[in-house]
């Protein structure tokens, strides 16, 4: 009885191949982008821990000075006061965190896999600093292999990126920090002999979720895009299963009256969806690790560009998430089949359900779901009112997508017949083409709620990003304000430079920096020279009075917004910085920046930080002269190309660099559309069967196919415009909440919100392209159907 | 007013060519009403399909009301239909996403000659007026059949085809539906070829032949 | 005594300077560039010798003891700092191309504890320094080795030596009752027919006492310790696979250093008898005949627990018996290192050290 009824139930797909693909592609294609995203996450986590495990930094407590100073000698007295600890230099260079290690001391929960133990033939090496770790694709990046030079990098997969692991001879050197300790680890192997010496800390190991904490935002912005795809791709899922279970309804009855109990009847048709259920999340798992493999590197370019995080641009498999994208694909498909299943286990045996029942019992629906959408926008509401933090914001979020999607089939259904009633007058093809679409409604709704997201997700993320990049440069253009930007190559060369340069130009202004820790984070301390240029075009977001003087007297600092956030530092505030602290005098905005920095006057920076050497400068001339002067400053000092950067160059750059930091946003976006669309073409598909019987009378009075064809699509189009019509005050309100409340609590800045009403025209366009992509094939086929399957509609024998 | 001579037209099916019409030839005068009779199955529907224009002839020749449709394409043949012909199927004959009021003039308007009169009549000679803001599936069979002639009628159609347009229908009111029509039709002017198997139906019309074996005679056969 | 010593530090040498261990005695008789070698002419001066010669490869500061408890009980006591350089010369600084290594071991009838310690030169966590005042110190980590010098006496004459691992600790007293004694040809020892040689002198008639920590309490002990300096940079010929080093002490106040480095052949065994004043006469190579009597399987290796020694022209022919079998040292460089007894023509105690097996 099983295997008979099985073969009946496959029957019907082998009848009908283009269903069977177009479920078994919407179910791929969720399954897919969902797992796509969830593996760029799990790649990012991945590499998050093994930032924070490196050289077991979850695990071993550490001792550091309160001074913040520890030495070599410290070290020492300790380990001869019988202290089980092992020195830790850490520090950055050229974009690289050096972690400088003595292989002899370091606890064995420290050891990194792949690093020279004790006994181990190319410890010698390790020793004499010629070896040193590295993780693998870091080395490919641009500026590491110059930075290493001289030295026999090793690749080391347990290593995070952008990582290099030492000997601390070798560190030492690499940093310029001889003698200098940045911790010491406890061995937790062995006895403590005692208290510790005044002057020193005992920091207990914490798993630092600090870079998960701050890529939390970035990381559920994609997996609310994964969901957002997700859904879109159930919405297709829904329509075929929709359908086959509508064609088949006559299967199920014989069945049924043939003998075959309904719990058999609806175990079978759980067993066939689950069978397609896990075919279709293999096939989305694999095109899920495609679209990770192709978006990590541009999402690493963001961690890298917005946080400092650093993740590596090659995916590894995980199981993790492949168990995970066919789990969403089975839980898809039963959601999407529920309803059907449902009525299979619960249907009398001669239940005559027609499809019309369906559509008269849509109108009620309809109301639920208006009212549920309302309730949800409610909601939202009051989250945006009473919420705080990101969850809230992401509540705001979620209620007013979903809350939106819910209330606009009951919105779109008093516009048609708003126009239909205009319509009536206007003729009757004009009224049947309302009414028609109004019938349409219920079997296209979940499309339309589709293409709704797709499409606000648009032009919210679009208005955000457009928001973003015009404030960016606008700084951009503050911030850059000298012509022209070089550096020299020794000290020697600066001054000669610098000689040379003075009565050549309007101002030459010293620019000095060194990479230090501020307040336990690294980050930058900037020292300027007291100039106009600052003073005029230095965005400074809150100052307190006669600002650049006290700066220029070494008396107060200015800090930039992120460090002002993050450390609850606001105007008057006093910051600790090496060689004595200083009052904040200023805050100033650094877009695109993840670390703490702070600005102190030219004098006061060469008092703390004598070792530093002035080698860049900003140049003051006219614009029309920097072109001569570049060129003989290249041929007069022989400079590199890269040694002179003008400000459109550094500005092009920058934008550039932003550019990639949100292709991942516009990439996922296409992708959604694409799915939104495709979601369209499959109820439409599915709609195109069921409405031969409301086609063929009309064709019958005397329409043409083609002419039927032609008033499917611009009905298709008319709905997608329609559906256009409630994104765009929708993307709005999703831009604003992006902006106001999620970017502040995620990044720690508030962006002023643009709009972009040219791009609302695209949205049009590709509101439209989607629809009537979408209803192309539909309408060619309706166009090329035979007389005769119209005729069958009336035919006695049906 | 119709004439139609030597038709042939065979289906492709999965044994070969089937042949259905061998040759019919039939001559309707204005305001005469035709049934067509014959076994399921004998090429009946086909005949009234081809007769409006909804499939093509593989030979011989139809005119309605004076025009050659072997010399029209599918627009021109949509237009005749639209213009000049009026169909009632079995089932299946309305639009469902319009109330009834929409049916009934849909036809009309569509020809451009939509007759406020004449449609208020046909309501309410069939039965209809409490019935305009109805929609098709809140109707029995029987009064989805009086809106489909009333829209058939609407545009004063010069021809009326009608496929078993009582065959749904319980005998009684198959009979009354049936009254109405040929009154209706007989008020218009129209021509009427009817298909139908009922002899008792077929009696009622001025003329019957009978199509057996792809041909057609005027005498009923044993 | 230090045959396997050598062995140690330098395993510890070439562990640093990249070789492969694997490759294991093979590489040991070669040369490296750069450093320093023994001289056969070379006077021995001190104190100055008894501070690290860096230019040298490897270096020991080697202390064995044969102690009693309070309880009755016999006892051993090791501490040893190696020292091995990558590179001749010492700088300041994580730069510099020494290493040190400290080895530990308390030794009774039934327990064997070993600590060890590793430490990186030029920082100060580990070194043997000898300043103005002749006071010396020898260090790792938080074992010590330091001089308690009365004026006009030797700076190793009188020691406080302590020295801990996660089971077991000691501090001891120490008090030489005789002479140092230059071993070989006036300090310059040869260690193959071949030539290899170190510098080689020790002090071996320290009067101890002192306490054992143990994991059952503290144990009072006194007894006799017996001190090996040695440096050297390449120590060994190519042949030759590890060794065995025997230092005994015997009732009549006369004391014996032995070795036999074995090459799969006949070996080369020598030696120095030393007279209970602290004179010594050089053993002819050959002339020490050690046998293995008794084995017993130690961490999964056979090794030679009693031993048979005899020195035919001095009427010398005596037993050694392991007081425990499984002194093993589990170090990163393992080798066996314990007391022993003496019986036969002599009778006394000593420290028995076998490397490679
Ligand atoms: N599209 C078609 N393809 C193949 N055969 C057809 C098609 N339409 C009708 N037929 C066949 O032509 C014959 C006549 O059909 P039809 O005109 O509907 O008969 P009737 O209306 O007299 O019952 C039947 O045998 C039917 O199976
Ligand atoms: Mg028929």
């Amino acid at each position: 009885m099983i295997r008979a009824s099985l073969a009946a139930l496959l029957s019907h797909w082998w009848r009908h191949p283009l269903q069977l693909a177009m479920l078994l592609a919407g179910l791929a294609l969720a399954t897919g982008l969902w797992s796509g995203v969830q593996a760029i996450n799990a790649e990012a986590r991945a590499a998050y821990t093994r930032a924070e495990t490196v050289l077991g930094q979850d695990q071993l407590d550490r001792i550091v000075a309160t001074d913040g100073r520890l030495t070599v000698a410290r070290f020492a007295e300790l380990r001869q006061a019988g202290w089980p600890v092992s020195p830790l230099l850490e520090g950055r260079r050229a974009g690289l965190r050096i972690l400088g290690v003595e292989p002899l001391t370091l606890p064995r929960a420290a050891a990194v896999p792949g690093m020279p133990m004790l006994g181990s033939d190319d410890l010698g090496e390790f020793l004499a600093g010629r070896l040193v770790l590295v993780a693998p694709e870091t080395l490919d990046r641009p500026g590491v292999a110059e930075a290493l030079a001289g030295l026999k990098p090793q690749a080391a997969p347990d290593l995070p990126p952008m990582t290099v692991l030492a000997d601390i001879a070798a560190a030492e050197t690499l940093l310029g920090a001889r003698g200098e300790v940045t911790a010491l680890l406890i061995d937790p192997g062995r006895p403590l002999p005692g208290p510790l010496p005044s002057g020193l800390e005992r920091r207990v190991a914490v798993a630092d979720q600090g870079l998960a904490r701050l890529t939390d935002s970035f990381h559920l912005n994609l997996t609310a895009f994964g969901f957002l795809a997700f859904a879109v791709g159930i919405f297709i899922v829904h329509a075929a299963i929709g359908l086959a279970f509508e064609q088949r309804r006559p299967m199920f009855r014989t069945l049924r009256a043939l003998g075959v109990p309904a719990r058999t009847l609806g175990g079978l048709v759980l067993a066939e969806l689950l069978g397609f259920a896990l075919i279709a999340g293999l096939f989305g798992v694999g095109l899920g690790y495609g679209v990770a493999a192709a978006l990590l590197p541009d999402v690493a370019a963001t961690l890298g560009g917005l946080y400092g995080a650093a993740v590596p641009g090659v995916l590894e498999l995980r199981a993790g998430w492949i168990v995970a994208g066919l789990g969403m694909a089975v839980a898809g498909t039963l959601a999407a089949a529920g309803q059907g299943l449902w009525q299979v286990w619960r249907l009398p045996p001669l239940a005559s359900a027609t499809p019309r029942a369906w559509a008269v019992a849509a109108g009620a629906t309809r109301r639920l779901q208006a009212l549920c959408g309302l309730g949800l926008l409610t909601l939202a509401g009051g989250a945006l009112g009473f919420g705080s933090g990101l969850w809230a914001g992401f509540a705001v979020l979620a209620g007013l997508l979903l809350g939106a999607a819910l209330v606009l089939p009951g919105l779109m259904a008093l516009v048609l017949a708003a126009a239909g009633a205009r319509a009536r007058a206007r003729g009757v093809l004009s009224q049947w083409f309302w009414a028609d679409a109004r019938q349409q409604l219920p079997g296209l709704s979940l499309a339309l709620m589709a293409l709704l997201l797709a499409l606000a997700a648009n032009v919210g993320v679009g208005t955000m990003v457009g928001s973003f990049r015009a404030t960016f440069t606008g700084w951009l253009d503050q911030r850059l304000a000298s012509e022209l930007y070089l550096t020299a190559e020794t000290p020697a060369e600066a001054a000669r430079l610098r000689e040379w340069l003075e009565p050549r130009v309007l101002a030459v202004l010293p620019i000095v920096s060194t990479e230090t820790n501020l307040l336990g984070q690294p980050g930058d301390i900037y020292g300027i020279a007291d100039h106009a240029t600052y003073r005029d075009h230095w965005p400074l977001l809150s100052a307190l009075p006669e600002v650049w003087e006290a700066v220029a007297r070494g008396e107060a600092a200015l800090i930039n917004e992120q460090l002002s956030r993050r450390a609850g530092l606001g105007l008057g505030a006093v910051l600790d910085l090496p060689g004595g602290a200083l009052p904040v005098a200023g805050v100033y905005s650094d877009y695109g920046n993840p670390s703490p920095q702070a600005i102190i006057g030219l004098e006061a920076f060469g008092t703390r930080f004598p070792e530093v050497q002035v080698l860049r400068f900003a140049l003051r001339l006219p614009a029309t002269e920097v072109e001569a002067l570049a060129t003989i400053l290249r041929a007069e000092f022989g400079l590199r190309e890269t040694a002179i950067v003008d400000q459109a160059g550094i500005k092009a750059f920058s934008l550039r660099v932003f550019e990639r930091t949100f292709a991942v946003t516009g990439a996922l976006n296409t992708l959604t559309l694409a799915v939104a669309a495709l979601a369209m073409l499959a109820s439409l598909v599915t709609l195109s069967a069921s409405r031969l019987p409301q086609l063929a009378p009309v064709w019958a009075m005397g329409l043409t196919q083609a002419g039927l064809a032609g008033l499917d699509l611009a009905r298709t189009v008319m709905l997608a415009l329609l559906t256009a019509v409630a994104a765009l005050p929708l993307g709005l309100a999703l831009a604003w909440v992006l902006l106001a409340v999620v970017n502040v609590e995620a990044f720690g800045w508030r962006l002023p919100m643009q709009a972009f009403p040219g791009d609302w025209l695209w949205l049009f366009a590709a509101a439209g392209l989607a629809g009537g992509l979408a209803a192309l094939w539909p309408a060619v086929t309706l166009m090329r159907r035979r007389p005769a399957d119209l005729l069958r509609v009336f035919a006695n024998e049906r | 007013m119709l004439h139609v001579n030597d038709v042939r037209k065979s289906y492709p099916t999965a044994e070969g060519l089937v042949s259905v019409l061998a040759g019919v030839s039939l001559d309707l005068d204005a305001g005469q009403s035709l049934a067509l009779t014959g076994e399921s199955g004998s090429g009946k529907s086909t005949l009234l399909h081809l007769v409006a224009g909804l499939d093509a002839v593989d030979g011989g020749t139809i005119s309605v009301a004076g025009t050659a449709l072997e010399g029209l394409d599918d627009k021109g043949r949509a237009e005749l239909r639209r213009d000049r012909i009026g169909l009632v199927f079995q089932q299946f004959n309305l639009i469902p996403s319009l109330d009834v009021g929409a049916n009934l003039a849909f036809q009309a308007r569509l020809a451009g000659r939509h007759d406020r009169g004449w449609s208020t009549h046909l309501a309410e000679a069939l039965g209809l007026a409490g019935l305009l803001n109805r929609y098709p599936e809140q109707l029995s069979g029987g009064q989805q059949q009086r809106v489909a002639i009333g829209r058939a009628l609407a545009a004063r159609p010069a021809l009326i085809l009608a496929d078993e347009p009582t065959g749904n229908l319980d005998e009684a009111s198959g009979d009354a539906v049936m009254g109405l029509m040929l009154g209706l039709v007989a008020k218009a002017g129209a021509s009427l070829l009817m298909v139908t198997h009922s002899e008792r139906l077929a009696a009622r019309l001025d003329r019957r032949l009978h199509l057996r074996a792809g041909r057609l005679s005027d005498r009923v056969q044993p | 005594m230090n045959a396997k010593t050598i062995l140690v530090g330098v395993w510890l040498g070439l562990a640093l300077a990249g070789a492969a261990v694997a490759q294991g005695f093979a590489d040991l008789g070669a040369t490296v560039e750069g450093f320093a070698l023994p001289d056969r002419d070379r006077v021995l001066e001190f104190p100055e010798d008894h501070a690290a010669h860096p230019d040298f490869r490897i270096e020991w500061w080697y202390l064995t003891a044969n102690l009693t408890g309070d309880d009755g009980a016999e006892y051993g006591v090791q501490w040893t700092l190696f020292r091995s350089a990558t590179a001749p010369g010492e700088t300041e600084g994580w730069q510099s191309p020494q290493a040190w290594m400290g080895h530990a071991a308390v030794t009774t009838a039934d327990a064997h504890h070993v600590a060890e310690r590793l430490a990186r030169g030029g920082v100060g966590q580990a070194g043997v320094t000898l300043n103005s005042g002749a006071a010396f110190r020898a260090w790792i980590d938080d074992w010590e080795m330091l001089s308690d010098t009365a004026p006009g006496e030797d700076a190793l004459d009188r020691l406080a030596l302590t020295a801990r691992g996660d089971d077991f600790g000691y501090a001891l007293d120490l008090t030489a009752e005789g002479p140092l004694v230059l071993q070989g040809d006036g300090g310059y020892s040869v260690k193959s027919a071949d030539g290899q040689a170190s510098h080689y002198y020790s002090q071996p008639f320290y009067a101890v006492s002192g306490t054992l920590d143990l994991p059952g309490g503290p144990v009072a002990v006194t007894g006799h310790a017996w001190l090996d300096r040695e440096w050297s940079s390449q120590p060994l010929a190519e042949d030759q696979t590890g060794w065995d080093w025997f230092s005994l002490s015997f009732e009549g106040g006369e004391k014996l250093m032995g070795f036999d480095l074995r090459d799969g052949g006949e070996g080369f065994t020598s030696g120095t008898w030393i007279a209970a004043d602290g004179t010594p006469s050089r053993l002819v190579p050959g002339a020490l005949q050690a046998d293995p009597l008794e084995y017993a399987t130690v961490a999964g290796r056979e090794v030679p627990v009693v031993w048979r020694l005899r020195l035919d022209d001095r009427a010398f022919d005596v037993t050694l018996r392991a007081v425990n079998p499984g002194a093993w040292m589990a170090t990163l460089v393992p080798y066996w290192e314990g007391p022993v007894r003496v019986t036969g023509s002599h009778t006394g105690r000593g420290y028995l050290e076998m490397t490679g097996y």
